[in-house]
């Protein structure tokens, strides 16, 4: 078993009013530094060991978890715990 | 994780854990009695719950006792999920109002999400298809940052949760007062429609049959919820966050189908969905109803997290769960229909003839309780009553005169009063027109919902004016009920009946309950005189914070009938040119008005009067001048008076305007808010048909083509303004308090 | 003709599309639950608003890898029309029937109201009915009906008169105020507004019945073309 971890993110350019409205919130808040903030989804899967998992899980991320219009994705395949 | 194995009835006892989790020692020393021995934790737990004033209403019981429910038309008055009226050809409509307001102070999304919900299983737990949602909502003033986050947040949670259920928000309405600045008031209210032969109830009948349990596993979600709702919001509330329950509407979508076809099924017996106190509650009431008892193992109940004790399965408050009775033999068919669904419904128990509740896990029995000390002997309080000494002050005041120089100032400054202002900020967020039936959606005095292939349609409105309740609970509970009608009646409809969202502070306050003793003789007698029955309700007490009450607010969701959708009416001008008309006189009344809090910043003196003889003929004269065709639009007057309503009359097409003729003090003409009065606008070639049918109109001007708002006092103009600039200020004012 | 409304697991507005088309189109229509379905003998699809899989991951991500809608792919390399309202257009976009992708609202909340809408081409199957040009008011009911795609796309859009429908004041931060696109065949149409709520003057508009009433028509025609 392994625990893989899928980080996705808006794609550079897309528009991202969430993140916006997080930014002006903490500007608001004092924090001036903040020059942008933008959201994405993390997503653990726990996956059972086998061949091609890294490949595997990119179709997944692919298929479903991103979508390649607006979306990337970057995926931690996290170590394998023997139990 | 509670650590409920090394708890003994003995120690529960010496160490009087008991008042931790609600119970008072003379309950304790019941429980003893009933039982015959120590209750243990788990048992300790169920009794805490069931005997909360959420589930057991112990100490409004009394009080609710007054309400008039019965009517030939009422088929299900209190007592059951929801109440039912007929509406004619075979069809019924099933409604109930129920209040959210101490998880909506913790989490205020998911405390309002779920308590849509919950009043949403209420009703289709009847057998009914949830056709529309209202809400009721009381905040502080938009000052603080807290307030406005609850309000964006119970916004929010509605929308989050209505919206993906399917059902849609029609309307309500927000007021905002300091007294609610650490506990809003969260009502939600569901209308259902439902063929007569449909109609099913929540018994637990025949012995041998299956108990089985519908939709989502159980976590450890709200345990406590239900006396939760029932203590004082101490300060640091967040704690209690654990008690606070999550929504998933995509969830209750699917039970809501699986349930409705679930009831066409001869398998079925009853059926009830698992609200404040969760299993314990929906399991003893179905048996206590049928007259039977119920056994249940907790090894079979479907469990989202592991090792949950007999106490937190019993007290959880996991959402989007139904418990149903079904003959034996024939679960699998039942079993089915959810399945299909992707919902898991699995057998849990059985009836059985000893009328006992007993639960088991592990095999070893976890508790075991006559069913009727749960739900029929629940302890009753007679609370002590004192006439309020606040409100001996305000009778000696009286009605104190007000007077104002620039009537369009005073009218742009009420205009953006937020709970005068513009809710569209608030109702956009909703989907009001989900399912096709919405005629007139938020923003009028009722919302119309057309029933499918009839040619009727059901008016729907909440309201209550606190103030007036607070400065006199009696005549404010008369006017709360009056006005609710007087809205139905305005949109062209037959008020039906009416359910009631109680929210008052603590009883043991022996002015707070005189508080609640008033408003509900006033209710009663304003629902007596108008013919609209009380037939389903709910209690929340304990609403303050920092030791002080929340204005009594006991909300009325009432539900009207037109015969045929003809008679729909809107609240706004429709023409220029028509003759305008106000029904009923105007008196000096400021009492709880929206120009004394303006202009004093305080609610003080007397509450308007009311007769409710002249309110119920007002009302059937309008009606029939209505459903004769001779009214073009009709609005009730209410908070701001004339000056307002007159304003708001003319918001749906700012090319419209109004020129009026008021004669007497231009203050009280304008803004005193004199009860039984309505402003409705009237074609030309009826008025002569209009003034025979409504005795009481007075014609005050006509609709203009001009887009202004003008107002005369004999011969000079008092007040001109453009509508455009007015509807700007109005719409514009709670945004701008949100920034 | 016949429809097909596709319910999906949390489909909210499939009964008033069942509606509109039954009691005031006046055609065949059936609700088809996504599961162990067959499409083969329906003419038109729908694909009806609401919340599919509660909008979880994304909206319409999910109902988008259902096998009705590989179905759904079939019918439309046929050249038979589908029609995707809201969460239908949503499930489209993301099952790639239609480009781009619908985004959350620029103004973040879910907004419900009246939108005026242009006719920006009324040489499609779903809108010859109407004119070119003219304005209709349909309700919008969405939290995510911001339209996406990236330039080439939007310039293909363009170059082959895919956008079927502005709004008149854009409310949710869509490219180009755009409200509804089809693919270049023009037989797939998706719009966020809903056509569905707007065919009974009682409720407020009938501006589209216009849009039904077309798909019929033009079926019609095209049916009677090819087995003449």
């Amino acid at each position: 078993m392994r625990k893989v971890t899928v980080f996705i993110t808006l794609k550079q350019g897309v528009l991202d009013p969430q993140g916006k409205q997080i930014q002006e919130s903490l500007n608001a808040l004092g924090y001036k530094e903040i020059q942008e903030a933008r959201v994405g989804k993390y997503i653990e899967l726990q996956v059972e060991d086998g061949p091609n998992l890294e490949a595997r899980v990119r179709e997944m991320c692919d298929k479903l978890l991103a979508n390649p219009v607006i979306e990337d994705y970057h995926v931690d395949m996290g170590e394998a715990v023997h139990s | 994780m509670l650590q409920t194995h090394e708890i003994s009835p003995e120690q529960i006892e010496t160490e009087k854990l008991y008042q931790g989790m609600g119970l008072s020692d003379s309950e304790f020393e019941m429980v003893k009695t009933i039982l015959g021995r120590l209750p243990n934790f788990t048992e300790t737990g169920i009794f805490s719950v069931m005997w909360s004033e959420h589930c057991s209403y112990k100490t409004s019981k009394p009080l609710l006792k007054k309400f008039p429910t019965k009517a030939p038309h009422v088929l299900q008055g209190p007592g059951e999920g929801a109440g039912i009226i007929d509406i004619g050809d075979n069809q019924a409509v099933v409604f109930k109002i129920e209040s959210h307001n101490h998880p909506s102070a913790v989490e205020p999304y998911q405390g309002a999400a779920t308590g849509v919900g919950g009043i949403i299983r209420d009703v289709f737990s009847m057998g009914a298809r949830p056709i529309a949602l209202m809400n009721s909502l009381r905040f502080g003033n938009l000052t603080t940052d807290r307030v406005k986050y609850l309000f964006s947040e119970v916004v929010n949670g509605i929308a989050g949760y209505g919206n993906c259920v399917g059902v849609p928000t029609v309307g309500g309405e927000v007021q905002f007062d300091d007294s609610y600045e650490d506990n809003p008031l969260v009502n939600a209210m569901c209308i259902g429609l439902i063929n007569h032969d449909d109609i099913q109830n929540g018994i637990a009948a025949g012995i041998g049959n299956t108990v089985i349990y519908a939709g989502a596993p159980t976590g450890r979600d709200g345990i406590h919820g239900a006396t939760f709702a029932s203590d004082d919001l101490a300060d640091d509330a967040a704690k209690d966050r654990p008690a606070v329950q999550v929504g998933d509407p995509f969830m209750e979508k699917l039970l809501i189908e699986a349930c409705l076809e679930v009831i066409h099924s001869d398998a079925l017996v009853g059926m009830q969905d698992m609200g404040a106190a969760g299993l314990t509650s929906s399991a003893s009431e179905m048996a206590s109803k049928a007259g039977t008892g119920m056994h249940m193992n907790l090894d079979l109940v479907p469990q989202r997290e592991e090792n949950m004790s007999a106490y937190e399965l019993m007290l959880s408050e996991s959402q989007e769960r139904m418990l149903l009775v079904v003959k034996k033999g024939r679960e699998q068919e039942i079993i089915e229909v959810f399945e299909r669904y992707g919902l898991s419904a699995v057998a849990v128990g059985h009836v059985i003839e000893e009328k006992v509740f007993r639960i088991t896990q592990n095999g070893e029995v976890k508790a075991e309780i006559p069913v009727d000390a749960l739900a029929e002997e629940a302890p009753v309080y007679h609370l002590p009553s004192q006439e309020a000494k606040y409100y001996q002050e305000f009778q000696k005041i009286g009605n104190k005169l007000l007077k104002v120089a620039n009537y369009g100032g005073v009218l742009k400054q009420l205009l953006q009063q937020p709970t005068i202002a513009s809710k569209e900020w608030v109702y956009d967020q909703y989907d009001s027109m989900v399912q096709t039936n919405t005629v007139t959606g938020p923003g009028s005095d009722a919302a119309v919902v057309r029933i499918k292939g009839t040619n009727k349609s059901l008016a729907i409105t909440t309201d209550c004016n606190s103030r007036y309740i607070y400065l006199d609970p009696e005549t404010g509970g008369k006017i709360a009920v009056a006005e609710a009608a007087r809205n139905i009646v305005c949109s062209g409809a037959r008020p039906l009946g009416l359910t009631d969202g109680l929210n008052f502070g603590n009883p043991t306050n022996p002015e707070v309950f005189w508080q609640m003793e008033k408003s509900v003789e006033g209710m009663s007698a304003a629902c007596l005189a108008l013919g609209t029955p009380v037939i389903s309700g709910n209690v929340s007490l304990y609403n303050q914070s920092k030791g002080k009450a929340i204005f009594p607010t006991p909300i009325v969701g009432m539900v009207g009938l037109h015969e045929s959708t003809d008679h729909i009416t809107p609240s706004f001008f429709q023409e220029a040119g028509d003759l305008v008309y106000m029904i009923g006189e105007t008196r000096p009344e400021f009492g709880g008005s929206e120009l004394q809090n303006v202009l004093e910043g305080r609610y003080q003196g007397k509450a308007p009067a009311i007769d409710l003889e002249v309110e119920a003929k007002r009302q059937n004269q309008l009606l029939h001048a209505i459903q004769q065709g001779l009214v073009n639009s009709a609005h009730d007057l209410a908070e701001g008076g004339l000056g307002v309503a007159l304003a708001e009359s003319l918001f749906a097409d700012s090319l419209l305007g109004a020129d009026i003729q008021v004669a007497g003090d231009a203050t009280v003409e304008l803004f005193s808010e004199t009860q039984s009065r309505f402003l409705v606008s009237v074609k030309v070639e009826q008025q002569e048909a209009f003034e025979k049918v409504v005795e009481d109109a007075i014609a005050i001007g006509v609709v203009t083509a001009d887009g202004k708002l003008t107002i005369r006092n004999k011969d000079d103009i008092i007040l001109s303004e453009e509508v455009e600039e007015l509807v700007n200020l109005w719409k514009g004012a709670i945004p701008c308090l949100l920034k | 003709m016949k429809f097909a409304v596709i319910v999906f697991p949390g489909s909210n507005c499939d009964h008033d599309m069942y509606h509109a088309v039954k009691e005031i189109l006046g055609e065949e229509v059936d609700l088809v639950w996504y599961q162990n379905s067959n499409l083969e003998n329906y003419d038109g699809i729908l694909l009806p608003g609401g919340f599919s899989y509660g909008d979880y991951l994304r909206s319409g991500a999910v109902a988008a890898t259902s096998d009705v809608m590989n179905q759904v792919k079939v019918h439309a390399t046929k050249g038979k029309p589908v029609l995707g309202v809201c969460n239908g257009f949503q499930i489209l976009t993301e099952a790639g029937l239609l480009p781009g992708a619908l985004m959350r609202n620029k103004k973040l909340s879910f907004m419900c109201h009246q939108e005026e809408l242009l006719v920006e081409n009324n040489e499609t199957m779903f809108t010859s009915g109407y004119g070119k040009g003219e304005i209709v008011r349909f309700p919008i009911a969405h939290g995510e009906g911001n339209y996406y795609c990236d330039p080439e796309t939007l310039s293909s859009l363009k170059a082959n008169n895919q956008i079927l429908f502005t709004y008149q004041n854009n409310p949710n931060g869509s490219v180009e105020n755009i409200a509804g696109i089809i693919n270049k065949e023009g037989n797939v149409l998706g719009m966020m507004p809903h056509p569905e709520r707007a065919v009974e003057a009682l409720l407020g508009s009938n501006d589209g019945l216009k849009l039904f009433q077309s798909i019929v028509k033009n079926w019609r025609e095209s049916y009677y073309v090819t087995n003449a």
